[in-house]
């Protein structure tokens, strides 16, 4: 039985779409493995002399803190590990028994590379603690134990699987332990540190998380089994639908019929809204910047990349996506009664208003000084006039469609093509350059200048574009609906 | 009102999937397109819909060539397949949308919608379901009526027989008959099913293999020799 479930798995992985086509993705997602282990090695193996450089001593600090790096453990898991009910259905009917099923899926969650990256940090400093005088079988009880805890992860992020309630309301305790911590109103690690202490000073006390995660196994199991059916555990998500007329919308025509739609796309699925939550993030991106924190970033050319950062961020992230956002029903567009100016010129108001929300919800920056918050507004203008066509420019070439209800965006085929990053170049590079000529020339007020006369210019240059875009979508029309429709 | 001439499709390794020299579906006429699997009807229909690109030849709709002007578009409506549908929309929002797209009030809609509403038998308007998750007939019922928003000069309808219960088919026949019987509006409609195509249809084409092997008017006898030109 074992042998078809891995035959099956081998197959899976290596046909899955966001495989099959890209290879620059393969190397990509390589690459990506291959930086966190390596990350996670340097830090396995140089986290004890950095901290005894500081005079800490290394094991207390680490177990001082080994609390807060589970719950992120388990924060990433939440967003980012799958949950592989889907390859379930086919085997229902099949001669296979339920448990069978169920500990092999639950199996292979176990040995995803969300708990074999912990080894690249564990076992070097393990290592690193059995050469530094700690007794080595110890040493090995303390591991034992924390291995407990991550396999005790895996199988909770199982169980919390799309509860979201549940999810959120631990990460506010969580939040707020931290908090307090910082601003020294309650130490939460006063009482977690000493039990990871006692993994080490104890014998037989790592048996506790062992038994914690044999227990959260349990549950897991106990859980899928009982939800094993095509109308609980394996059902679609579906919620109670309300309708929306946005009827305020009405009064501007069919820009409004898309612009409506559009807010319910975003409204309603996980992956649109994904862009939202990263607009916001990149609002508060800015105080890298701007709080002169990151030596790096502290120079004029590098302040204006946080300035078009910040008020960009919807813009960026959906706009290179259009129209991609429709690829589920792209037929219908086509064969509606729909011209492309239209539907552009709604992304393209869309991307408009979220770059002024963004703009004014990153008035705050006000409190770094004026300069700093007429950066952001120079940004956004060239955001404005620049950027939304480019944006728009370099998603007619997209081909890849996208599964608006799938949660994870990890995984899923992007649009990584040469001609895409040539697109994408000027978005940042124009402004940088524009902005150190004035401010290296003149000052840093004509650099602002420099950087909002061009995106006043490219504003001008709006319906040149949305004319050049209109015919890369015409010539590229067949080739698109054919793309989509194979993701579909 | 539908003109082909040389047209043909063959895709990159050489299958060639359609081939039609010339066929003239007039004006009001109900137009009927059976044949197995593969044997070609959707792609006639996506090829008059301009989603793919002819190989050779071209299709007028109207006396306009589909592929090269966008004209056709106001007047031409049709239901494929569930990509045709807005899965975040309710039933609601998806018949405004496209009704506002065709230049409908709300009020044409909620009038159109009135009218079938026994052809949605009380599971479509007011579930608070997102269409994603209505069943496929249930869908289909969603992609049919919509087909009909605006009242359009030509309804293609691609296996609209297929996944409805019994019920709902003959309710869909007399929809489609009543169209039919508009002699400005013309139907064409794709079957595997002979029977149901041969009711609604005065006149039927049977494909096999991208070619026209049968072009008939509906009599008394079409049935019969299109079961006998399918037996097996």
């Amino acid at each position: 039985m074992l042998k078809h479930f891995i035959r099956l798995e081998w197959k899976s992985f290596f046909r899955s779409a966001s495989f099959g086509t890209n290879v620059v993705l393969k190397v990509f997602m390589g690459l990506m493995a291959l930086y966190f282990i390596g990350i996670f090695l340097v830090l396995g193996f140089g986290i004890y002399p950095m901290l005894k450089d500081k005079g800490l001593n290394p094991f207390t600090a680490v177990n001082k803190f080994l609390i807060y790096y589970f719950v992120v453990d388990l924060v990433i898991r939440y967003f980012m590990q799958k949950m592989p009910v889907t390859n379930i259905r086919p085997l229902l009917t099949l001669p296979i028994k339920r448990n069978t099923i169920v500990h092999f899926t639950l199996g292979k969650t176990s040995i995803s590379f969300f708990n074999l990256l912990h080894a690249f940090f564990f076992i070097p400093f393990s290592i690193m603690l059995m050469l530094h005088d700690n007794a080595v079988s110890h040493v090995i009880l303390w591991h034992l134990g924390v291995v407990g805890i991550i396999y005790m992860n895996n199988y909770i992020n199982v169980l919390l699987n799309n509860k979201d309630s549940v999810f959120y309301s631990v990460l506010v305790v969580v939040a707020g332990c931290g908090l307090a911590q910082y601003y020294k109103v309650f130490d939460v690690t006063t009482y977690t540190a000493p039990f990871f202490e006692g993994l080490y000073t104890t014998p037989y006390l790592f048996i506790i998380p062992i038994m914690a995660a044999v227990a959260a196994y349990y549950f897991a199991f106990n859980f899928f089994k009982n939800n094993l059916n095509l109308d609980e555990g394996l059902a679609k998500k579906s919620v109670e639908a309300k309708t929306e007329d946005f009827n305020w919308l009405n009064q501007f025509g069919t820009l409004g019929t898309f612009l409506k739609n559009d807010i319910r796309m975003i409204k309603r699925n996980k992956r649109p809204r994904g862009t939202v939550v990263a607009s916001i993030v990149f609002i508060f991106y800015g105080l890298l910047f701007f709080t002169n924190k990151i030596e790096a970033y502290n120079n004029p050319t590098m302040q204006v990349f946080g300035g078009i950062f910040v008020s960009g961020g919807f813009l960026l992230n959906f706009g290179q996506f259009v129209p991609s956002w429709d690829s589920a029903y792209y037929q219908l567009m086509m064969s509606q009664n729909i011209s492309y100016k239209e539907y552009l010129s709604s992304k393209w108001w869309l991307m408009v208003i979220a770059t002024l929300i963004s703009t004014l919800l990153a008035s705050f920056y006000l409190y770094f000084g004026w300069q700093v918050y007429l950066l952001i507004v120079v940004g956004a203008i060239y955001n404005i006039g620049v950027n939304s066509h480019i944006v728009l420019l370099g998603g007619a070439f997209n081909k890849s469609a996208i599964d608006l209800t799938a949660r994870k965006a990890f995984g899923e085929r992007q649009a990584f093509s040469f001609k895409n990053v040539l697109i994408a170049l000027p978005k940042i590079l124009v402004p940088m350059g524009l902005y150190s000529l004035g401010y290296f020339i003149f000052n840093p007020m004509i650099g602002c200048l420099f950087v909002a006369i061009a995106g006043v210019l490219g504003f001008a240059f709006r319906n040149f574009m949305f004319g050049k875009i209109e015919k890369i979508y015409k010539s590229e029309k067949y080739a698109t609906i054919a793309a989509y429709k194979q993701n579909n | 009102m539908i003109q082909v001439n040389n047209l043909s499709k063959i895709y990159n390794n050489g299958v060639k999937v359609l081939n039609i020299a010339n066929l003239e579906i007039p004006k009001g006429e109900s137009f009927g397109l059976v044949g197995n699997n593969g044997a070609g009807k959707t792609t006639f229909f996506s090829l008059l819909l301009d989603l793919i690109q002819p190989s050779s030849g071209f299709i007028k709709n109207n006396d306009i060539q589909v592929n090269t002007s966008e004209a056709w578009k106001p007047f031409t409506a049709a239901f494929i397949d569930e990509s045709f549908l807005i899965g975040y929309l309710t039933a609601e929002e998806y018949f405004y949308f496209i009704g506002d797209l065709r230049h409908q009030n709300k009020a044409d809609i909620d009038a159109l919608l009135k009218k079938h509403e026994d052809f949605f038998n009380g599971e479509i308007i007011g579930k608070k379901k997102y269409l994603r998750d209505l069943s496929k007939g249930n869908m289909k019922k969603v992609g049919i009526i919509a087909a009909l928003i605006g009242n359009p000069e030509v309804v293609i309808l691609d296996e609209p027989f297929a996944n409805l219960d019994p019920t709902t088919v003959n309710r869909l026949k007399k929809i489609i008959k009543e169209l039919a019987d508009n002699p400005d509006v013309t139907v064409l409609v794709s079957s595997h099913d002979l029977v149901h195509t041969v009711e609604v249809c005065t006149r039927i084409v049977a494909l096999h293999k991208g070619e026209v092997v049968k072009d008939i008017q509906t009599s008394e006898e079409t049935l019969k020799e299109l079961e006998a030109f399918f037996a097996v």
